[in-house]
């Protein structure tokens, strides 16, 4: 594999933000349903059937592929909603369909044998052995790695399976496992494994009191900020709590994960896909995020021996950052 | 119904560990399940003294099972998994699906465990095909899921239910033991052998939220299902859950087995068993509430 063939997967959330993505030099876009079949179930935001047939045929037109997110677990009561699902990709012709679970996967492989699988995130594969039993058992052609392995666990993964791998690299940070997280389901009841989405916006309060601008989930205390202190969204492994008598990030800080100095190791390692995070964001944040590491990604295979992140790039990319800062996340040891 | 006892998901001292183990011994739980399946850090026990204590409870009358490692990451990781994998003598837990490839190619039955994410009949099916034995429904799933799922369940598939203990909740590749000491999981100083039932996570308001247990965080509640029980076996639960903790595990599995004998009512054995859940009771996933709720009149 020559590290020229290296993908940038932008998220899609809506056309807009999918026009953004094509038109700022994304080789592919991911994209989802509007309804808890996809793990960004969000109100106003993802595609009805107009807008993805509207999408595919923009990117299409402009050689750009379109995979679509069907990456939740179907239940016993709903399995047919999430078949529908599968049946509708593959009718409107998108690249590929993201998956997470096995039923579903079988449905999709034995009905649709020439339609691309990826795994998702949620699938939590984090080991080459796991990736080849996807391979094996349902043609997998492609996996996304869970934010959990540092580099060199990422390169064992690379080196010991067919499967291409795409990594995150840049975005809002999940520091679980992906597909291994019930805290928000536990909290709230809305659970990212079978409703899509982590710490809802329905179970959010923001209140301003005598301490200060507190925020809740379902009632629970998930921080509370000081006057001049920036606010920002109560996600459930992002507050400030107690243990031991200290309190702090006790699980991560809120800030977004960037991994633009490892693009030359990455790209010589043969990962085949960097995933942008944020079908949640605005079409303005894909545009800008798509725009810089577009940019990045031709200079590195251009010239990988001296490519270093520009300065400009990383501002305008800590502009839209999660609390303004960003981290190399698992793939530097000393995180973890 | 059976009872089982699951993996033990803190990291206690060797002799500690010996000594539960011994006395698990003399409990009336029908199945074990051994091993470390949190951190690849932890090794008070080898696996070779892992089956030690499995032999010990196999001639104590137990059923005996070894659970996988949850979160995989490293050769090494991978290389204990195939030890585990090849040892013949025990079924193995598969709590990741590079486990479910090693074993269904060897064509050896198994236990599918609780984080395969496993929803839907059509998936515990493809397990079943693959050689799964048992199944373990995932904490976060409810009732009605389950009777959803056994309507069309595989004949011979036992079906298993997390019904006592802190809930496993989230895997990171992040130490959260560590972290609170300000050290780096490579050099963790093992930490987390000094809390035998993981380190209390409280809101600021002095809320009992979550348990952190090295890169694994759970419930500050206990998650308990004795009330349950009528609904359990209702449902086709075959095989019922105590996840072990540091003090009264003991009197949880005489508790459950009275339950169960229908010698005492599931409201009066979980009233008894308020001690060993010094941070309330939990019981919200079951009723397809969230988790940390408690739904009295069930």
């Amino acid at each position: 594999m020559t590290p020229s063939s290296i993908e940038l997967v932008c998220p899609a959330g809506g056309l807009p933000a999918l026009k953004a993505a094509v038109d700022n030099g994304a080789d592919c876009v991911y994209t989802g349903f509007k309804d808890d079949t996809n793990a960004r179930n969000f109100n106003g935001l993802n595609f009805d059937d107009n807008a993805l047939r509207e999408g595919i045929r923009y990117a299409h037109d402009r050689k750009v592929k379109a995979f679509i997110a069907l990456n939740t677990y179907p239940q016993a009561a709903n399995w047919q909603r999430w078949t529908a699902a599968v049946d509708k990709a593959a009718d409107f012709g998108v690249d590929a369909i993201i998956l997470a679970d096995i039923g579903l996967m079988d449905y999709a492989h034995r009905k649709y044998p020439n339609l691309r699988l990826h795994l998702s995130v949620q699938g939590s594969a984090t080991s080459y052995e796991a990736i080849n039993f996807y391979r094996e058992r349902f043609d997998v052609q492609r996996a996304v790695l869970p934010r959990v392995l540092s580099l060199a666990q990422v390169e064992q993964v690379v080196k010991n399976t067919p499967v291409e791998i795409e990594v995150f690299g840049f975005g809002g940070l999940c520091v679980m496992v992906e597909g291994r997280c019930a805290l928000s389901a536990y909290a709230t009841g809305t659970s990212p494994n079978c409703n899509g989405a982590c710490s809802p916006g329905k179970s959010v309060r923001w209140e301003q009191t005598p301490q200060g601008m507190e925020t809740r989930l379902n009632g629970i205390l998930i921080d509370r900020f000081a006057d001049g202190e920036r606010a920002g969204y109560p996600t459930l492994c992002k507050g400030r709590f107690e243990v031991d008598d200290e309190t702090y990030y006790a699980i991560e800080e809120p800030t977004s994960l960037n991994t633009m100095e490892l693009l030359p190791e990455l790209m010589a390692m043969g990962i085949r896909a960097i995933k942008i995070e944020g079908r949640q964001r605005s079409p303005a944040y894909v545009a800008q995020v798509t725009k810089v590491w577009r940019e990045a990604i031709d200079a590195c295979k251009k010239d990988a021996a001296h490519f270093a992140p520009k300065a400009a790039w990383m501002a305008e990319l800590n502009k839209v950052s999660e609390g303004q800062s960003h981290t190399l996340g698992a793939y530097n040891r000393p995180w973890k | 119904m059976k009872l089982s006892l699951g993996p033990n998901l803190f990291y206690w001292p060797r002799q500690a560990t010996l000594d539960f183990y011994e006395e698990v011994a003399r409990m009336p739980v029908d199945i074990v399940y051994l091993g470390e399946t949190v951190c690849s850090r932890r090794h008070e026990l080898r696996a070779e003294d892992w089956i030690d204590v499995a032999d010990r409870l196999v001639a104590a009358g137990k059923e005996v099972a070894l659970a996988s490692q949850s979160l995989i990451e490293s050769e090494s990781d991978l290389k204990a998994l195939r030890r585990l994998v090849d040892n013949e003598a025990f079924r193995v837990e598969a709590n990741e699906m590079g486990a479910v490839r090693l074993l269904a190619e060897k064509k050896i039955p198994f236990v599918a465990g609780m984080s395969l994410n496993v929803f839907n009949g059509h998936t515990l099916k493809l397990l079943a095909d693959m050689g799964a034995t048992r199944w373990v429904m995932p904490p976060e799933s409810s009732r009605e899921t389950l009777v959803g799922m056994l309507a069309e369940k595989p004949a011979d598939l036992e079906t298993e239910v997390f019904a006592h203990g802190r809930l496993p909740l989230a895997w990171s590749a992040r130490c959260f033991t560590a972290r609170r000491f300000n050290l780096q999981k490579d050099t963790c100083e093992f930490k987390c052998i000094d809390f035998p039932d993981g380190m209390m996570l409280k809101t600021r308001e002095d809320q009992q939220f979550l348990v952190i247990n090295g890169i694994q965080t759970m419930s500050a509640k206990t998650y308990n299902l004795l009330r349950e029980l009528p609904q359990l076996g209702a449902a086709g639960v075959d095989i019922v859950r105590v996840s072990p903790q540091a003090e009264g595990t003991a009197a949880v599995i005489d508790l459950f087995r009275k339950a169960i004998a229908g010698e005492l009512s599931g409201a009066a054995a979980a009233d008894a068993a308020a001690a060993a859940m010094p941070a309330g009771v939990c019981n919200g996933f079951w009723h397809g509430q969230p988790g940390l709720e408690l739904v009295e009149n069930a």
